[in-house]
């Protein structure tokens, strides 16, 4: 796609990027500082390569079935790319996708999935220069606000990996029942998890929300930030080069209401957390309610504004186990 | 290895030490903490009026009243045939016990005191095979079992040689039973019917695990026993519940592959009424009606009958009784 | 004498031990009073059908007053130190202890369960449960839930009739010990327990409004969830009552904890401890007359052994004594109400309307009361509804399996996940069998064991949260 088309196409749809008075895409000069100080030199301005943001399923990047796509604009309103709108098909296709791995990961030995997710941060550590600009751009940080953000999140990840083959330890154990049998719980990954990720906090508060789902061997279609959903989909690069099996995480941009409905009402989800409804009790209410058809596990939103730079503790890492129990006699 | 007396369509299995093994140990497996928690569930049945009549009866002619004693002497085991002939005497409907269980020593003074005494029924059980241990050449146990039988045994209780039975050499203990159980057959026109009944004692307490109890079951019962019974009374663990009622399952599955019906004796530590009637109610619902006959069902004990006197007195009268009441011998 | 065959003579147990009052009031604040719109409804004997009591109705007033005495109670309650909320809880359990044999026979009028299992399981898992987590009340900082884990205030619970005392202990326990007050709905069919339960707590001292006992149908049931003046929803029932109590619940800051049906798979290997399988298998079913949230309703056997197995299954359940629920030596009692009957009669019919193969027990069932004959359905596929739906009563789907796979395959084959059995000999097939079942309680070469300390609760459609156990203290805290 020529960088004429996109602007063309920007034209049709939005005031935006005009107002920003370059004419240029703002991702262009958020992201490629650069490409400005060759500006200045007699070589022409170097025209940047701009990324079609794709959806993640099942360790692809597919297009929305839908072809839908929407606006996305940093917080001055400045055209950044177009996200594609998911439809409930690709909420149909993510889930598959979602349960298809659930057996393989949730199987994976923790100290596997620990390995995983701590590559993830490697391969974090990498593109923080990209994260960095892309989470300035969608919460108009400035450059230094966003990379502690983006080193934030970083951190989080790693803090979350080393949970894998910790978290059974913790909340599982050996019960001292009254009689001749040993009986031992130990938490289980729930399933396929939907998660709504937070509006507001585009990559420190979907890490925030996603690492503590996976961590522990269940699936998840993540539903990223309505208006700031790149760092998710950068993200998804991010997974899908880092061993993380396809499938494992999905993410799907697009409407909040659209999207959550849908897996709300999912018959193969198994749990949902609303946290992306945060500032919208009605939807979150009808979420909930359409969740019961199967009783998924709810995590409904905050009351208060969550403040993602906080030690996070166990709760979010809790939410999605099952606690299994095992009994066996013991006699000779 | 196999003869005449093993189930034709066991020949194979009993065809060698391998074999064996690899029979006994295809055996479906016992796990130990449902068995006895069947057993404990059977123990809380309550037994009562008139059931519990007919259960006491049925106990006491169950009975095989035994003294084995390196003290015994023929004074002591006719007092216990007299006994044993009349249990109550206050009571002539009281029925009498199965048999006198003695050491082959003992075995022709109680024919004659049981003929003397109106016990005629009564059946004389000797044990025999080096009881208690066993430990002795085979010549040796099968020269007691002869004297025990010429001397008027109806029944033999024989020990297993648990020290083979541990150490995996199955064939020869298999072998050893079936040895044994030729040594009971009668000279020709003796009048006692062909055989001396067999009951091959395992030592539960010795063979230790469920398992190996339900092997040895299927070993003894294999080679040919009439009856197979848990203990020789001599050792820290005796019968207990769980391990009846795993033989009991085993006489069972047996008949049910056979067609051959085997006895169960448990020995040892049954010294009140109460645990008495737990036992019948193990047989009755797990092998039925078909075992609950001194044919098919006995007690080893001897403290065991003067209690469930009292508490045939206790019915009858509606008031408990004493030890006074009942006679010491 | 021998052909005399061994029949056990009737062996009651004594009901004097127990008084039931021809009447009882709602429990509020410490005192019994009459529903406000005076309405009451009859308990019956299922056993006999004989009306054992008349008890009030609660409707929307009460579950008022009922919540404002326990909110009222809260402060006190919850401000009180962990040691003397404690001491509170132990006397409970103590209470109930001296007390077993009376509530044993009152639960056996009430329900038509047999006196052997009132006796020796609900009673003595009542007190255990209350003297497990009496011993947590000032503890409470070292479960795993943060520094000074707050409890959430009032909690609205509702219990159903299979195991009501049981089912309450599970529910009031964990609520004491972690300094929540309670208002507690019993099941409509069997409320007397509930209700002597409130003699309990009156004398232990407990302070009025930590308990509040509302009897009721499930209109109360519905008026106690929805109410806004409760902090915390605790359901044991139907997996279709559960999810309207989640619907209900959308969008309000209540927590909720879940406890709904199941249809547990019990696996048996060819290599299996056969003779305790069998065992494993009617416990798994016939216990409690199959009304069991965690029964093992669908018996997976393994091809090879599925003749053997059944026949030994047949034989036993030829001995399984069914009728009067007093009776010492009953093993399988009434059904709890016609209702109930109804809706195992109709779906036994379906079984054989789709082609399964009906047996039933030889037993005499008694000509008054709720009765079903133990009864096993063989040849049953995993699209019958005998295989999908929960019964709720002594009825057993058997289906066959070839490989460890396909048992697991089958046995997860379900939206609900609370229970499972494997019986096999082998211990890493335990391992790998427990593993990949998708249930909340997985007894292995057992089954239908409860422990105060062991966590209880399904996966899926059986409900979320856990009774039991350090686990089941989560439920009551605002964690």
């Amino acid at each position: 796609m020529s960088d004429e088309s996109q602007k063309a196409k920007a034209k049709k749809t939005a005031a935006a990027p005009k107002a920003a008075g370059s004419g240029k895409p703002a991702a262009t000069r958020t992201r490629k500082p650069a490409s400005q100080a060759a500006g200045a030199s007699r070589i022409p301005a170097r025209v940047d390569v701009l990324k079609t943001y794709k959806l993640f399923v099942g360790g692809k990047f597919p297009r929305s079935e839908s072809g839908r796509v929407y606006e996305v604009t940093d917080s001055q309103g400045r055209w950044l790319a177009n996200a594609p709108q998911s439809s409930r098909k690709d909420a149909r296709d993510a889930v598959v996708a979602a349960r298809k791995a659930f057996g393989g990961w949730s199987g994976a030995t923790a100290y596997n999935r620990g390995q995983i997710l701590y590559r993830v941060a490697e391969m974090l550590e990498g593109r923080r220069a990209q994260f960095t600009a892309e989470v300035a751009a969608a919460e108009g940080l400035t450059e230094a606000a966003a990379a502690a953000q983006v080193d934030a999140a970083v951190d989080r990840w790693v803090w979350y990996a080393g949970w894998s083959d910790k978290v059974a330890q913790v909340v599982g154990g050996a019960n001292p029942v009254a009689g001749p049998f040993f009986n031992l719980s130990t938490p289980e990954p729930t399933g396929v998890v939907a998660v709504l990720a937070p509006q507001e906090s585009s990559f420190l508060g979907l890490v925030s929300v996603l690492a503590p789902v996976i961590v522990t061997g269940n699936t998840a279609v993540l539903v990223p930030s309505e208006k700031a959903p790149l760092p998710a989909l950068s993200l998804a690069e991010v997974l899908a080069t880092s061993d993380v099996p396809g499938g494992v995480v999905n993410v799907l941009s697009g409407r909040t209401r659209e999207v959550g409905a849908t897996l709300a009402a999912h018959q193969d989800v198994n749990a949902i957390d609303l946290t992306g409804a945060a500032g919208d009790p009605g939807l979150a209410k009808e979420l909930e309610a359409a969740a019961a058809d199967n009783l998924k596990r709810v995590r409904r939103p905050e009351e208060r504004e969550t403040d993602w730079s906080a030690d996070p503790g166990t709760s979010r890492l809790l939410s999605c186990l099952e606690t299994k129990t095992v009994w066996h006699p013991m006699g000779v | 290895m196999s003869s005449a007396s093993t189930a034709p369509a066991f020949a194979d299995v009993t065809a060698s030490d391998a074999a064996l093994r690899r029979y006994l140990h295809g055996l479906p497996g016992v796990d130990a903490v449902g068995l006895e928690a069947r057993a404990a569930t059977l123990g809380t049945r309550s037994i009562k009026t008139t059931a519990k009549a007919y259960a006491l009866d049925l106990a006491i002619s169950m009975i095989d009243l035994t003294t084995l004693e390196g003290a015994d002497t023929p004074g002591k085991v006719r007092s216990l045939c007299a006994k044993g002939s009349n249990p109550d005497p206050t009571d002539r409907t009281t029925p009498q016990v199965a048999a006198i269980c003695v050491y082959p020593d003992m075995a022709s003074t109680a024919k004659e005191a049981l003929a003397a005494n109106g016990g005629a029924g009564i059946k004389v059980a000797s044990v025999a095979t080096a009881f208690p241990s066993g430990r002795a050449p085979l010549s040796v146990k099968l020269a007691d079992t002869r004297e025990a039988v010429a001397a008027g045994a109806d029944e033999i209780d024989m020990v297993i040689d648990r020290g083979a039975f541990l150490a995996g050499r199955y064939g020869k203990v298999f072998e050893e039973i079936q040895a044994v159980k030729e040594a009971c057959r009668r000279p020709a026109g003796s009048g006692d019917g062909e055989a001396a009944h067999l009951k091959v004692i395992f030592e539960n307490g010795e063979l230790s695990t469920y398992d190996n109890i339900r092997r040895a079951s299927w070993l003894a019962m294999l080679a040919g026993a009439d009856f197979i019974k848990t203990s020789t009374g001599k050792v820290a663990v005796n019968a207990t519940l769980p391990n009846t009622l795993l033989m009991l399952e085993a006489v069972r599955d047996f008949r049910a592959a056979t067609g051959t019906q085997i006895g169960v004796k448990p020995a040892g530590g049954i010294r009140n009424a109460k645990d008495a009637l737990r036992y019948l109610v193990v047989v009755n619902e797990t092998v039925g009606p078909d075992w609950l006959s001194p044919d098919w069902f006995r007690f080893g004990a001897s403290s065991l009958l003067n209690d469930l006197l009292m508490q045939r007195q206790k019915l009858n009268t509606g008031r408990y009784s004493g030890p006074d009441y009942v006679t010491v011998d | 004498m021998t052909d005399q065959i061994f029949e056990y003579a009737p062996a009651p147990e004594s009901r004097a031990i127990v008084d039931i009052a021809p009447s009882y009031g709602l429990f509020i604040d410490g005192e019994f009073r009459e529903a406000a719109e005076g309405k009451v409804f009859k308990t019956v004997s299922p056993s006999t059908e004989e009306v054992l009591s008349e008890v009030a109705q609660a409707g929307t007033a009460d579950v008022d007053d009922a919540v404002r005495a326990a909110r009222a109670a809260f402060t006190g309650w919850s401000a009180l130190p962990g040691t003397e909320r404690a001491k509170y809880i132990f006397r409970i359990a103590r209470i109930l202890q001296e007390r077993a044999r009376e509530l044993a026979v009152l639960e056996t009028l009430d329900n038509g369960k047999p006196i052997r299992e009132t006796r020796d399981a609900d009673l003595p898992l009542v007190a255990a449960h209350f003297f497990y987590y009496a011993g947590w009340a000032d503890k409470l900082e070292h479960a795993g839930f943060g520094p000074a884990p707050r409890p959430l205030g009032v909690a609205g619970q509702v219990i159903p009739w299979n195991f009501p005392l049981l089912m309450l202990a599970w529910k009031i326990a964990p609520a004491l010990a972690t300094g929540n007050t309670v208002v507690l709905k019993p099941a409509e069919t069997t409320p007397l327990s509930a209700l002597f339960f409130a003699d309990v707590c009156r004398q232990a001292g407990l302070p009025k409004g930590v308990v509040n006992i509302l009897t009721g149908d499930g209109a109360t049931g519905a008026g106690l969830v929805a109410h806004p003046g409760i902090d915390k929803v605790a359901f044991t029932g139907s997996t279709a009552v559960g999810k309207e109590i989640a619907r209900t619940v959308a969008g309000t800051r209540k927590k909720v904890t879940l406890e709904l049906g199941g249809k547990g798979a019990n696996i048996v290997f060819d290599d299996a401890p056969i003779d305790q399988a069998v065992e494993g298998i009617v416990n798994g079913i016939y216990f409690n007359q199959g009304q069991v949230c965690c029964a093992g309703s669908r018996l997976l056997v393994q091809e090879s052994v599925q003749d053997e197995l059944l026949d030994a299954l047949k034989r036993r359940l030829g001995t399984l004594r069914v009728g009067d629920p007093m009776d010492k030596n009953t093993d399988v009692g009434a059904i709890n109400s016609a209702e109930q009957l109804a809706r195992i009669t109709e779906l036994a019919d379906s079984g054989e309307a789709e082609g399964a193969e009906r047996w039933s027990a030889p037993c005499e069932l008694p000509s008054n009361g709720y009765w079903f004959a133990p009864t096993v359905f063989t040849g049953v596929s995993q699209a019958h509804r005998i295989a999908r739906e929960e019964i709720f009563g002594p009825v057993l789907s058997v289906l066959t399996f070839r490989t460890p796979d396909e048992a697991v395959a089958k046995a997860n084959n379900t939206p609900y996940g609370l229970s499972a059995g494997i019986w096999t000999e082998k211990g890493s097939r335990i391992l790998a069998m427990a593993n990949k079942l998708r249930a909340g309680v997985v007894w292995a070469n057992t089954f239908n064991k409860f422990d105060p300390t062991s966590p209880f609760g399904g996966y899926q459609e059986s409900g979320y949260g856990r009774e039991g156990g350090r686990h089941g203290l989560e439920a009551y805290l605002d964690v």
